[in-house]
């Protein structure tokens, strides 16, 4: 099963029948593996990986840092619940260091962004105080550097 | 009007050289537009970075000078380290460990040290192209051994005995092999080492794809086994297992009383591997191993992915044990290795290497190289797939 999470997560894009030879098992095997895996949560979702830099659409994306003073009868789950619910939020991680949660959200613009921070994140009751920091440039994300097409150009040589 | 004509100055030795098969078909292939290719013998992996670093590092710092004419002891020393701790060999950096231009020089050298006129070399067939014309420049005899599907594309301890003459002075060992992805294990070794041990035949063992095996057994060097590390030449380098083919850096391993022969012809002929790829090599080889392993194991699963289409679309193929090629065999279409190939480049945009390039002995295959992505190797097999489902309507 591990193999198997490993290629789909490489390239969720391979068929059952290119994992199936790759592991030497039946494809209906593999078929009831990752079906298991998707009713177990294992398998959370297949996505793709855009930069949306090199296409028209407005957008932007910001890290930021939450600093929580947690109640008693809740903890940081409770907080993590509140501020994850919402679509524009894209990762939510508890961290240690110096602040607690660090939430990635992505808007069409810088304004919707902080609005949104100063509307929805920083008015919740538990928050101490945040920090936003805006993202100039993606360089690289889940392993995959944001450049160029990769263009073969391997000589043929003997 | 001067006289002067380039065809009478020519070495007849070099002009009467065959070009390469493989070559010619390569520029067909540079003529065509939207080709998926599945022709490239080099890795489709970049460098790890951590090697590109200390190549670029060793430019900062201005390390622009030649090495010693072995390379630097540090690099040969890390190769020393690696043979033994990977294929339980021994070889002294000092003076046992040459470091060359790829694995092309180690091998154009160990035939220049070795073969006098007429000496006879024997070379295990289909294989990598340039054993036949190395020999020859090296004033040597080929004498071709092919390999036959039935055994698994093995040298046989028979055919080898068959071979060999009184003028037998080198046999040449390319395994994992390049194309048919033929493995010797530890067993076939041994019986090739018995009939050489009545002997006073060399062994010239190309090792270049010895880090991609598949399955159990990995690869075993021939000189591990009992009185062959002798009469053994290891040739070898960094290109398929570091993907660093464009740093063209290769070495040799041999007994002290080859190499000082090896060494002078490499130090008039070359002078000293390049030391920006030397110095990125010591990296490789120190800290290298878990590329090697990720790289080998992706390979793995491409090679497992292409065998099982070949199969499914009713091509007979050897399960290839090394290397990064896969060597169907095609001759129940009725073509040719070249016509096949021709047709599935012209009529299906396909391009694969006739077997008849890597010696007569490849008729009737063609090789595959899965040094690509599972997607683009999946584009080519479902047109492969096609041609093959036409000719069937046929």
């Amino acid at each position: 099963m591990k193999n198997i999470l490993e290629l789909l997560e490489s390239d969720s894009r391979l068929t059952h029948e290119q994992i199936a030879a790759m592991c030497n098992k039946e494809v209906g095997d593999i078929r009831k593996m990752i079906e298991d895996g998707e009713r177990d949560g294992i398998i959370l979702g297949y996505k793709t990986i855009i930069d949306w830099d090199k296409t028209d659409r407005e957008y932007v994306s910001a890290l930021i840092e939450i600093k929580i003073a947690p109640q008693k009868d809740r903890g940081f789950d409770h907080m993590a619940e509140r501020i994850y619910n919402y679509p524009e939020v894209q990762s939510l991680y508890l961290m240690s260091g110096g602040f607690d949660l660090a939430v990635i959200i992505e808007g069409r613009t810088m304004k919707e962004v902080a609005y949104f921070v100063a509307r929805k994140l920083a008015t919740l009751d538990d928050v101490v105080s945040t920090a936003t920091h805006f993202v100039l440039r993606k360089y690289k994300d889940k392993g995959v550097i944001y450049g160029p097409a990769v263009v073969d150009e391997r000589g043929n040589c003997l | 009007m001067s006289n002067f004509s380039a065809d009478k100055v020519l070495s007849k030795k070099a002009t009467g050289i065959k070009p390469s098969g493989i070559r010619k078909f390569f520029d067909i292939l540079e003529e065509m537009k939207d080709v998926i290719s599945l022709t490239v013998g080099q890795p489709d992996f970049i460098t790890p970075w951590h090697i590109r670093a200390a190549g670029i590092e060793s430019l900062e710092q201005g390390k622009t000078y030649y090495t010693s004419n072995s390379g630097t002891l540090e690099l040969r020393r890390e190769i020393s380290r690696y043979l033994s701790r990977r294929f339980n060999l021994e070889y002294a950096p000092q003076n046992e460990i040459l470091v060359t231009v790829g694995g092309s020089e180690a091998i154009d050298v160990c035939m220049r040290a070795l073969l006098n006129p007429g000496d006879e070399v024997i070379i295990p067939e289909p294989c990598f192209v340039c054993y036949e014309p190395l020999t020859t420049l090296a004033g040597g005899i080929p004498v071709s051994i092919a390999t036959r599907e039935e055994d698994d594309f093995k040298l046989t301890p028979d055919a080898l005995r068959a071979a060999i003459t009184e003028k037998t002075k080198l046999l040449i060992l390319p395994f994992p092999n390049n194309p048919t992805g033929a493995v010797m294990t530890r067993k076939d070794l041994e019986a090739i080492a018995e009939v050489l041990r009545d002997t006073n035949v060399c062994v010239l063992s190309d090792e270049i794809y010895a880090e991609l095996t598949y399955g159990e057994e990995r690869h075993v060097s021939i000189a591990e086994l009992p009185d062959m590390r002798e009469r053994t030449i290891i040739a070898s380098g960094f290109s398929k297992a570091y993907a660093m083919t464009g740093w063209r850096l290769g070495y040799i391993a041999a007994p002290a009383e080859f190499m000082a022969t090896i060494l002078k012809i490499h130090q008039f002929a070359i002078m000293c591997a390049p030391t920006t790829s030397q110095l990125a090599a010591i990296e490789a080889m120190a800290n290298g191993d878990p590329d090697v392993a990720a790289m080998c194991a992706e390979y793995d699963r491409r090679r497992k992915y292409v065998l099982h289409r070949l199969r499914k679309m009713g091509l007979p193929c050897f399960e290839p044990h090394g290397a990064f090629y896969i060597y169907p065999r095609i001759s129940d279409t009725g073509y040719t290795s070249e016509e096949f190939c021709e047709k599935l480049l012209y009529d299906y945009g396909v391009a694969v290497v006739p077997g008849s390039a890597f010696g007569a002995s490849g008729e009737g295959f063609v090789r595959i190289s899965y040094a690509y992505s599972v997607a683009h190797i999946e584009k080519a097999m479902d047109r492969m797939e096609s041609m093959l489902a036409d000719l069937k309507k046929q």
